[in-house]
């Protein structure tokens, strides 16, 4: 394992160090150190000089008031609000290291979870184990690194959070995994989508401390101790964080911050999610409807919604979808899950099964998600992949999709090569380790998930090649786009719907072949 | 792991450090008057798209040579030609008369960047790959690791992707040379590398055992039947390729007159810019410069340069095995030279690509028992440095590179020797240099280590 971590180590420092160009999450993140730093707590969430206002939980503020004080070194003009959109080579400098020193936390994570994965007997050479083949999926996945180190944002340090707790219920330490978890909660609120799992989770297997005979919950082994201490860790960690803006009778104030359901249903483009699918069904109805005349065009509303700027927008023929409606959605879908771990615990893995759940749930069902949101899923369903048959064909598929739905985070030429490149090197090796680990016992694609995936092929070159040079660039700019999400979301959706399928199937059924 | 899957990661995984390092800074960026060879190239494409053949090598009122003058053989300039034709096809500009001196603009930078790779990808990664698969021993994995070092070597990508340069256009030619030859196809590896000599003149250093080598075969087969039909066969495709490249310059003697006098400045001096020789480190003792005048410095140079690989080529006359090639070949070792990266800005690259590659090949050659101390006939090594355990040795070059690059870097150089630090940087890789010269010296004089490299005989 330790060839692997210098092997990453020396991939981020590649990554950082041949990169110069930076994005707007660059300069989120330096107005974040900007307020930390130079202005006083009670600022922190009413500061609104720039339009990246801090909007994530206080414990990232701290983290992030953390590293302002290393970044005095390196620049101290980066920390001053007044100086927008500023990016001498130093902080540039700054900036990234600090993803690679965070990273350290994910290797960290990476490592524990190698430890949990049940290496088979028998003597495979070092590069077959299922251990090996999960750090290299986790350490150079794809995502991960594009967004990471070539965008630029702290998911290598966050996910180290989540995996690091993953590990620890894996190795039935839960009160540390619970702790990990509230951090990581305090630090990015989006994984509120996946607390439903651990809440259920940890009451049932955790707060029960026996089950009966037939597996269904013995209510007299209940222990009150243990509940006691999951909230009590759960409430220090919150109070660190939420402390002083309670204190100071902010807390509305920074809920707003943190969750603001102004922005639109759709993000400029379009998270692979059934919304996708719902606003390509939307406009193609009211297409047609014009076209068959059973519309006024000028009843319809304006075509904002292709039109690259995240605003609120109303549907032309379809019901309008409010945040209500997409919580619900997310909830119903969850449901069953959550039920499931619950009525049939299967364990830890049963957990990360339904935390995987939880959060593609949320993923295609979410307000206002985010295509970088994949990865939350991705990375955990790595664990399974590697254990089990059916899951590393889910795996291939989704993650191949939920990558290939990056690319237009990375839209300018310099970067096409690179984002080929990296993305066909992480491809090819899941494919062939993961093969190779399942050796002789018949392919794990099936035949429509192969043609599906040599789509993207043809999808890929559509967009990135043919499409730019085509007459229709200048009237329908945002095709590419649209082509991604909407045959992104497919895979994205029936990767969704067979993880349901694996969860619910009652254990011993052998699988379809 | 299937092979095709691993060399093909190899392969993508060296695109992706090459197109990293493009993105940086390039020779002369910004800075006018002279800028550097990045505008070097792109004023050959200029002055080859717009002028007449027989021009481009001349001083004329429309090609002023003392502006980055044509000084590389003629395939070079085609190349620059093509190239030409498609940067008119997407913006005139780039290669306007005149006009487009110091022609700056990140889509520019995109395209020359995007030439390199190209040449790249057709000519010097598939050599490289086909040359590892099928000419080194070994196992599958052994041979992906060559692979992998092959295409990770610093010097090559930060020469050619961050100063920016076309090394990998000859090199990959001189390769295809060297497979050719080690595949028994002669006449293919002669027309292969006189390419590579046309394409830059600096690949003569591999011309003397490509010569003695071949010539040594010849003589070995008999002078008098196939070894005559060989030297003729191989004489004639070497006249025909030179032929062919020189055509245009060969209906007017004056011309290629020219054209020899640009790529062999005999003018200038002998070394330029601190360049890692013997010369350079030499003149730190005598001043050479002062005390000999400049043809007699050209005349001891080449007989010094002569002298010194005279031993490597005899033994390679008297016994042509391709083993013994591949050895004497090892003589055009590219050494890198910092402050020239310093110079491009390149120098977190250089920091980086040098560790990892270092990292790398430790770590994978020696965890795959490459360097076993007999096959590297280190024993004879160590009678002659016998003050210094071989563990040692390597960690000591290694750190008093580590070294210098940080001092380099870090610290400024006292007034009255500004130019300490480049000095003692070329002083080092010549000493590097000179080491692994005798070592290899010893090697190919000593027995060939084991019957695997028998095989390889002809």
């Amino acid at each position: 394992f330790q060839n692997n971590i210098t092997n990453r180590k020396v991939t981020s420092f590649y990554t950082k160090a041949l990169r110069k160009i930076h994005s707007t999450d660059f300069e989120v993140h330096r107005n974040w150190l900007a307020i930390t730093h130079s202005l006083p707590v009670s600022r922190w969430y009413h500061e609104n000089t720039s339009e990246w206002t801090l909007d994530y939980p206080p414990l990232f503020a701290w983290f992030e008031l953390g590293l302002s004080h290393a970044a005095r070194h390196f620049d101290p003009d980066m920390l001053l609000v007044e100086n927008l959109n500023y990016a001498s080579p130093s902080t540039v400098l700054f900036q990234r290291l600090s993803v690679i020193f965070t990273d350290l936390l994910f290797i960290y994570a990476a490592r524990e979870c190698c430890r949990c994965v049940q290496d088979q007997k028998g003597s495979r050479d070092v590069l077959n184990r299922p251990s090996f083949v999960l750090a290299v999926l986790l350490l150079w996945n794809f995502g991960l690194l594009i967004v990471d180190h070539i965008h630029f944002q702290y998911n290598g340090f966050l996910f180290g959070f989540l995996l690091l707790s993953v590990a620890k219920h894996l190795q039935r330490q839960h009160l540390q995994g619970a702790l990990l978890f509230s951090v990581l909660l305090n630090l990015k609120h989006i994984y509120l989508y996946v607390a439903p799992a651990y809440g259920v989770y940890l009451l049932r297997s955790y707060c029960f401390t026996q089950d009966n005979k037939d597996g269904s919950v013995s209510w007299s082994s209940f222990s009150p101790l243990r509940l006691l201490a999951l909230g009590g860790i759960v409430a220090s960690v919150c109070a660190l964080s939420f402390g002083p803006f309670i204190a100071m009778g902010q807390l509305p104030q920074v809920l707003s911050r943190l969750f603001p359901f102004k922005r639109g249903l759709c993000h400029a483009y379009w998270a692979p999610n059934i919304w996708a699918l719902y606003n390509t069904l939307d406009k193609i109805l009211a297409t047609l409807g014009v076209r068959l005349k059973l519309l006024q065009e000028a009843g319809l509303p304006r075509a904002s919604m292709t039109g690259g700027l995240v605003q609120e927008f109303q549907h032309s023929v379809l019901p309008s979808v409010t945040p209500s409606i997409t919580l619900v959605c997310t909830l119903l879908s969850i449901l069953p899950a959550v039920a499931s771990i619950w009525f049939r615990p299967r364990g830890a893995r049963g957990f990360l099964r339904c935390l995987l759940l939880c959060a593609l749930g949320s993923f295609v069902f979410g307000w206002h998600v985010h295509e970088k949101a994949i990865l939350i899923a991705i990375l955990p369903l790595s664990i399974l992949a590697v254990e089990n048959r059916e899951d590393a064909g889910i795996f291939l598929v989704l993650t191949t999709t939920g990558h290939y739905s990056l690319f237009p985070l990375l839209f300018t030429p310099a970067e096409l090569p690179i984002k080929v490149s990296l993305m066909l090197l992480f491809t090819i090796y899941s494919f062939t380790a993961l093969r190779k680990l399942y050796s002789g016992r018949g392919s794990l694609l099936r035949p429509l998930e192969s043609v599906y995936l040599l789509g993207l092929v043809g999808v890929a070159f559509a967009c990135e090649v043919a499409f730019p040079l085509s007459p229709w660039q200048q009237k329908l700019p945002f095709l590419p786009l649209l082509a991604t999400s909407v045959y992104c979301s497919l895979g994205v959706c029936y990767s969704f719907l067979r993880l349901y399928a694996s969860l619910l199937r009652p254990p011993g059924k052998p699988k379809q072949p | 792991m299937q092979t095709w899957s691993l060399v093909s990661m190899c392969v993508l995984l060296g695109i992706v450090v090459r197109w990293g390092v493009s993105l940086n800074s390039y020779s002369g960026a910004g800075k006018p008057p002279m800028f550097g060879d990045y505008e070097a190239q792109r004023h050959w494409q200029e002055v080859t798209y717009n002028l007449p053949l027989q021009e481009w090598y001349s001083n004329t009122t429309e090609n002023d040579l003392n502006y980055w003058g044509l000084d590389y053989p003629p395939l070079t300039a085609y190349h620059s030609l093509v190239c030409a034709y498609v940067a008119k096809t997407i913006n005139p500009e780039w290669v306007d008369l005149h006009k487009s001196r110091g022609y700056e603009s990140p889509a520019h930078k995109l395209f020359m960047r995007a030439t390199v790779l190209v040449a790249d990808l057709l000519i010097y990664i598939p050599a490289v790959v086909l040359y590892c698969l099928y000419l080194t021993d070994g196992s599958t994995k052994k041979k992906v690791c060559t692979v992998f070092c092959f295409l990770l070597y610093p010097g090559l990508i930060l020469i050619d992707y961050g100063h920016f340069q076309y090394n990998g256009v000859s090199l990959g030619f001189a390769l295809w040379g060297v497979l050719a030859l080690g595949l028994g196809w002669d006449a293919l590896g002669s027309l292969a590398f006189c390419l590579a000599l046309n394409y830059k003149q600096m690949e003569l250093y591999h011309a003397l055992p490509f010569f003695c080598y071949l010539l040594g075969k010849s003589v070995k087969l008999g002078l008098m039947g196939r070894g005559l039909f060989l030297l003729v066969r191989i004489a004639s495709t070497v006249l025909v390729t030179f032929a062919l490249c020189w055509l245009p310059f060969l209906s007017d003697p004056g011309d290629a007159m020219q054209v020899v006098r640009r790529i062999f400045p005999v003018a200038r001096g002998l070394f330029e810019d601190k360049v890692a020789n013997a010369w350079c480190s030499l003149n730190i003792l005598i001043k050479i410069r002062s005390i000999l005048s400049s043809d007699s410095q050209i005349y001891i140079s080449f007989a010094c340069t002569l002298l010194a690989v005279l031993p490597s080529c005899v033994r390679l006359l008297m016994k042509p095995t391709f083993w013994q090639f591949k050895l004497a070949l090892v003589r055009g070792i590219q050494l890198i030279i910092l402050p020239l990266f310093l110079k491009d800005g390149l120098l977190v690259p250089y920091a980086v690509t040098s560790l990892a590659f270092l990292f790398f090949s430790i770590y994978l050659l020696s965890a795959l028992e490459h360097c076993s101390e007999e096959e590297l006939r280190l024993g004879a090594f160590h009678k002659l440095l016998f003050c210094l355990p071989k563990l040692d040795l390597f960690y000591i070059s290694v750190s008093a590179m580590a070294g210098l690059s940080v001092v380099t870097v870090a610290l400024v150089p006292p007034t009255h020797l500004p130019d300490l630090f480049p000095v003692l940087v070329s002083s080092t890789a010549f000493l590097h240099f000179l080491g692994t010269f005798i070592y290899f010296n010893i090697v190919q004089f000593s027995e060939p280590p084991s019957r695997k490299s028998q095989k390889k005989n002809d």
